[in-house]
């Protein structure tokens, strides 16, 4: 058709002839300019058909020339890279460049999917909660596999993006967003005046209008005038220009939020540039100089390719020196139209009609034009063609029908103010008569608009509102303001929006919103069934809920409305304009967050030697665990982890603790702030002794536990668990400042400052004598179960040492300074190994704890109590604690409350897993019969069989008794014993061995 | 992004230093065993949501660690003045009222 023509102008436009770009689209190869666009590039190569839309699947072109452009949509990349819904209006063209169109199947030329239009009765406004509801069994057959083929707008990658992305900070005294005259003039006012100026565009050009029509600003061409703004601009130190830069959101309290394409349009990025660039913009004072959005006009078949906005049109003639189509239709309501037919002849493009349905405009408007066209006084009723515009009907003011044949039809209904920003933060539009349309209204503190964001769309008054706007701003922030200006431009007749209706002599649809195929016969069955606010038509119809909500839609879709109503568009409240105002990337909102980066991976001191021995590492909240540590011929975690256990159950283990909670609570009142904050009663111990502590909630749920050691009548060192450490610390802050303020006592997180091992089993003290200084006596006279106390490592180092026990076995924590804590873990392995140990992992330790019935965070998991637990007979009687007034309430009493007990498997291999659900033998499997579930597991090569703890209704009844362990998703189902929480050694012998 | 004043430290630092920590001014009784069911649960789970100025306890924890008090105006989210622990809840001027 027109394919393999070339439809770029042999002179002018802002694109670099000697710099040709190669691009494919649709796996077709086209060549480009430097400073194209892909629309520009397509329409240079006479591709005018770029898509097939949301619903109906109908062939679709470009619209518009910026980032309001709601048709064509193209997928850009490849694998982890895949972008969908771009827009090929912002697009920027780069060597090496391919695109494919969306939403067709086979073809985009032949889409098997635009049957959907046969149904379009079917697919109407509301169709998802009406057609698909019955009969219910045909939801997941048949309707949900149906729409998920033919609807959604592109694909979303399915690899991980590989790219790069990271936020800024950037303060300023004055942000202006948009650089078109408005903009450009308010930038330039400001920094003159000295206030720290940036000035955002999301276009890669600077000048708006200016380089998308032909004006002349004091003697100079717009292009020319906005290029040397920009250079004045850049050589200012107190003021930034920044391209590629789309300004987003407006937030509270001066905040704004912009994303900058930093390599999109980069062939070959340099290795480590970031991809998008979020800027977080702090500015004492904003100047919204966004533009206006042009309106279409609705006629039958408007969405044909071919049909584009005026404003684009003059767009790809001045500044890509493209010509959109090669015979031209203009419909317009406004003198704009006077600029499109003058551009349109320049160009060589053929004018074959020119229609406005104002009296005597047409030809006032030809004729100052000067081009030689068909005046009709009248509307277009309809495009003609399928692929592409091939004519338009129209009917004049007599009644008479007209039909031209046209491959362009260049349509304006005025402009709309660009007013998005200046709602985010709650504003409401306002009504402007004389331009007919919704402008800015109440703006947030510290706002100002200009420019056509402001309904001022002529040339002159932007550049003086602009440059006043910028001099307020100054002057506010203290800022000597730069004299007035009065700069001469070519004179222009600003264009009135309309209300323009569809003709009732039309066929065919009359699209309102072309992103998501919403025609007017949508909005005419909305408002019968109810739906008559335009929020309610914009949820009922998706009116405006595409990814370019609305931007050239809202505006036709409240006129149609307000028609219907027999109401004023000014008498409707517009939909709220929400961020973002144009579509962000995920990626650049988590900028350099993602995957290990998310947070930071915390690793003990020792950490390196676990590495060297081989250990695999495990997270445990945000440390990285060893656990287990492979050796021999063993293959796995379950043959390792079965071999540390029987390792120090025979002789001697270590296991790093290190990540454990530390903290140094002293002075005068630090028994009496720990008796408080825990709820046993630990203010009571002796110095030189070391005990279990409980931390509860104030609603009497467990919170946390671990150990308090008091080393000196006002000295004490408590830890808690490893993933609960920022949690327990926030907990004894909170209780010392807000709850206790009075007493006299420090806390310190020390969690890193310690390295700290356990050393278990028959020979652990034989194995931590071996690394203490042969002084310090850990007979069980000198030592006995329970015992603290600080002491010296061979080398001298300090240490404390602790005579605690998670596994049942005799065991140590011995503690270092950090610093010291590798060589410390490496003698201890020794130790144990030449005691016939090991060192042992977080597997094997949870192995060891669940045969001694131990809580850990699985059990204590914010709503299980004390008595839940069994660890009532721990909780202090008398005194004050967080949580206690809870404990005594009936409801926390009910025996029916799940409670813990021991499980283990009737067969030896039958794996009983965490999450798995607890159930009478014999009964069905639903939540009606379910009795609880399991919180951890682990192989005992101890008993030789798999064991759990489990959280049971009536826990303590069913010791004795069998329960199915059901945990259908990965279909285990297990026969276990209930049995006491401490399977092995209840009598607690072992501690002593 | 609110630039919040730590009492403590004594100056301007941002938002992402602090963490909010719920309302603030509400005493826990004396004697929680004592009281009934009714003023626990006051006390545990009940809390004012505020069109307008709310005092909130927040604490500098990527700073000096202490909780502070503060006067916060839910519409605007501005922070109209921030106080120590303890102290009590300031009367706000002028600029607090709008
Ligand atoms: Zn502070």
């Amino acid at each position: 058709m027109t394919a393999g023509r070339s439809f770029r102008l042999a002179s002018g436009g802002l694109v670099a002839r000697d710099a040709p770009l190669r691009f494919s689209f649709d796996g077709a190869d086209y060549e480009g300019l430097a400073g194209d666009t892909l629309a520009s590039a397509l329409l240079a190569n006479g591709v005018r058909l770029a898509g097939r839309s949301f619903k109906y699947h109908r062939p679709r072109g470009i619209v518009a020339a910026g980032s309001e452009e709601p048709n064509a949509l193209v997928e850009l990349g490849a694998v982890g890279r895949r972008e969908p819904d771009t827009r090929a209006t912002t697009a920027e063209l780069f060597d090496g460049l391919s695109a494919r169109s969306q939403n067709r199947w086979p073809s985009l030329r032949f889409d098997a999917m635009a049957v959907n239009s046969l149904f379009a009765p079917l697919l109407g406004a509301g169709f998802y909660y009406k057609t698909f509801m019955w009969p219910a069994s045909f939801w997941e057959r048949l309707y949900e596999p149906l729409i998920r083929r033919a609807a959604g707008l592109g694909r979303i990658a399915e690899a991980r993006d590989p790219d790069r992305y990271e936020t800024v900070h950037d303060h300023c005294d004055v942000l202006v967003v948009g650089a078109g005259p408005a903009g450009i003039a308010a930038a330039l006012a400001a920094a003159r005046a000295g206030a720290k100026t940036i000035l955002v565009e999301e276009d890669f050009v600077a000048g708006g209008r200016l380089v998308a029509d032909r004006r002349e600003i004091d003697g100079v061409g717009g292009a020319e005038f906005a290029r040397a703004a920009q250079a004045e601009l850049a050589g200012l130190p107190n003021a930034r220009v920044l391209v590629r830069t789309a300004l987003f959101g407006a937030y509270d309290h001066g905040e704004y939020g912009a994303v900058e394409r930093v390599t999109d349009h980069l062939a070959d990025p340099p290795p480590f540039a970031v991809r998008q660039r979020l800027r977080r913009i702090f500015a004492k004072r904003c100047i919204v100089a966004a533009g206006a959005i042009e309106r279409p006009l609705p006629f039958g078949d408007n969405d044909r390719p071919g049909v584009m906005l005026a404003g684009a049109v003059r767009a790809y003639l001045n500044r890509y020196a493209v010509t959109p189509g090669t015979r031209a239709v203009v419909f317009a309501d406004n003198d704009d139209a006077a600029r499109t037919l003058a551009d349109l002849a320049l160009a060589g493009v053929e004018v074959a009609a020119h229609v406005d349905p104002r009296p005597g405009a047409a030809a006032r408007l030809t004729a100052a034009s000067g081009v030689a066209t068909r005046a009709i006084e009248g509307v277009v009723t309809r495009a003609l063609g399928r692929l592409a515009v091939t004519g338009a009907a129209s009917v004049d003011a007599a009644g008479a029908a007209w039909r031209v044949d046209c491959d362009l039809i260049a349509v304006s209904g005025g402009w709309t103010p660009s007013a998005h920003l200046t709602t985010h933060l709650g504003g409401k539009p306002a009504w402007r008569e004389d331009i007919g349309a919704f402008a800015p209204g109440a703006l947030p503190p510290g706002m100002a608009v200009a420019g056509a964001a402001a309904g001022d769309f002529g040339l002159a008054d932007a550049l003086t509102g602009g440059w006043a706007a910028g001099a307020r701003a100054a002057q506010d922030l203290g800022f000597a303001p730069p004299p007035p200006r009065e700069p001469k431009v070519d004179p222009d007749a600003p264009a009135r929006a309309s209300t323009l209706r569809v003709h009732p002599g039309a066929r065919g649809k009359v699209f309102v919103d072309l992103q998501n195929d919403v025609t007017t016969g949508d909005v005419a069955l909305a408002r019968r069934e109810g739906f008559r606010r335009p929020e309610h038509l914009k949820r009922y119809t998706t009116l405006g809920m595409a990814t370019d909500q609305g931007k050239t839609s809202g505006p036709l879709g409240l006129a149609e409305l307000a028609a219907l109503e027999g109401r004023e568009v000014s008498d409707l409240a517009p939909t709220t304009w929400r961020p973002p105002f144009t579509p962000v990337a995920i990626g650049a909102l988590a900028g350099a967050h993602v995957g290990p980066d998310l947070q930071p991976t915390r690793l003990p001191p020792a950490h390196a030697v676990a590495v060297e021995m081989g250990a695999v590492f495990v997270p445990a909240g945000p440390w990285l665990r060893a656990q287990y540590y492979p050796q021999g011929a063993e293959s796995g975690w379950l043959e390792a982890a079965d071999a540390e256990v029987r390792a120090v159950r025979a002789a001697a283990g270590v296991c790093d603790v290190s990540t454990l909670g530390k903290f140094e609570v002293a002075g005068a009142d630090a028994a009496a702030f720990l008796d408080f904050a825990f709820a046993n009663p630990v203010g009571a111990l002796a110095p030189g002794r070391v005990r279990y502590g409980l931390l509860l909630r104030d609603d009497g749920m467990a919170m946390d536990d671990g150990t308090v050691a008091r080393l000196a009548p006002h000295r004490f060192v408590v830890t808690s668990s490893s993933v609960g450490g920022p949690a327990a610390h926030l907990h004894f802050d909170f209780q010392r400042q807000a709850r206790k303020p009075d007493l006299d006592v420090r806390i310190e997180n020390v969690t890193s400052q310690w390295a700290q091992f356990s050393v278990a089993g028959p020979r652990a003290r034989d194995a931590i004598a071996r690394v203490l200084d042969p002084a310090f006596d850990v007979s069980d006279a000198a030592f006995p179960y329970l015992a603290a106390g600080e002491a010296r490592l061979a080398g001298g180092e300090p240490a404390r040492l602790f005579r605690l026990s998670y596994s049942g076995e005799r065991a140590y924590e011995i503690a270092t300074p950090a610093q010291w804590g590798a060589g410390l873990f490496r003698a201890l392995v020794a130790a144990c190994e030449e005691l016939g140990g090991r060192a042992y992992g977080l597997e094997a330790l949870n192995v060891m704890r669940i045969e001694k019935g131990h809580v850990a965070g699985s059990e204590i998991d914010g709503r299980t109590t004390p008595r839940d637990l069994g660890l009532d007979k721990f909780v202090a009687k008398k005194k004050d604690f967080v949580g206690r007034a809870m404990l005594s309430r009936p409801t926390l009493l009910d025996p029916a409350r799940p409670s813990l007990v021991g499980l283990r498997s009737v067969e030896p291999d039958a794996r009983i897993v965490a999450g798995a659900h607890l159930l009478a033998e014999g009964a069905p499997f639903d939540a009606r019969h379910d009795l609880g579930h399991v919180t951890t597991f682990g192989h005992s090569p101890t008993l030789g069989r798999w064991i759990a703890l489990a959280l049971v209704k009536d826990g303590a009844a069913r010791i004795g008794t069998r329960l199915r362990a059901v945990e259908p998703l990965r279909g285990h189902d297990a026969l276990c014993e209930v049995v006491a929480p401490a399977q092995f050694d209840p009598e607690g012998s072992r501690l002593h061995g | 992004m609110l630039l919040i004043r730590c009492p403590y430290c004594a100056t301007e630092r941002p938002e992402i230093e602090f963490r909010h920590g719920g309302q603030a001014h509400v005493a826990r009784p004396a004697d929680p065993s004592a009281v009934d069911d009714a003023a626990w649960s006051e006390y545990l789970f009940f809390r004012d949501n505020p069109k307008g100025v709310a005092a909130e306890r927040w604490r500098h924890v990527h700073g000096c660690g202490r909780f502070f008090n503060c006067l916060r105006d839910t519409v605007s989210d501005r922070i109209l003045a921030t106080y120590p622990a303890g102290a009590p809840r300031p009367t706000l001027g002028a600029e607090g009222a709008r």
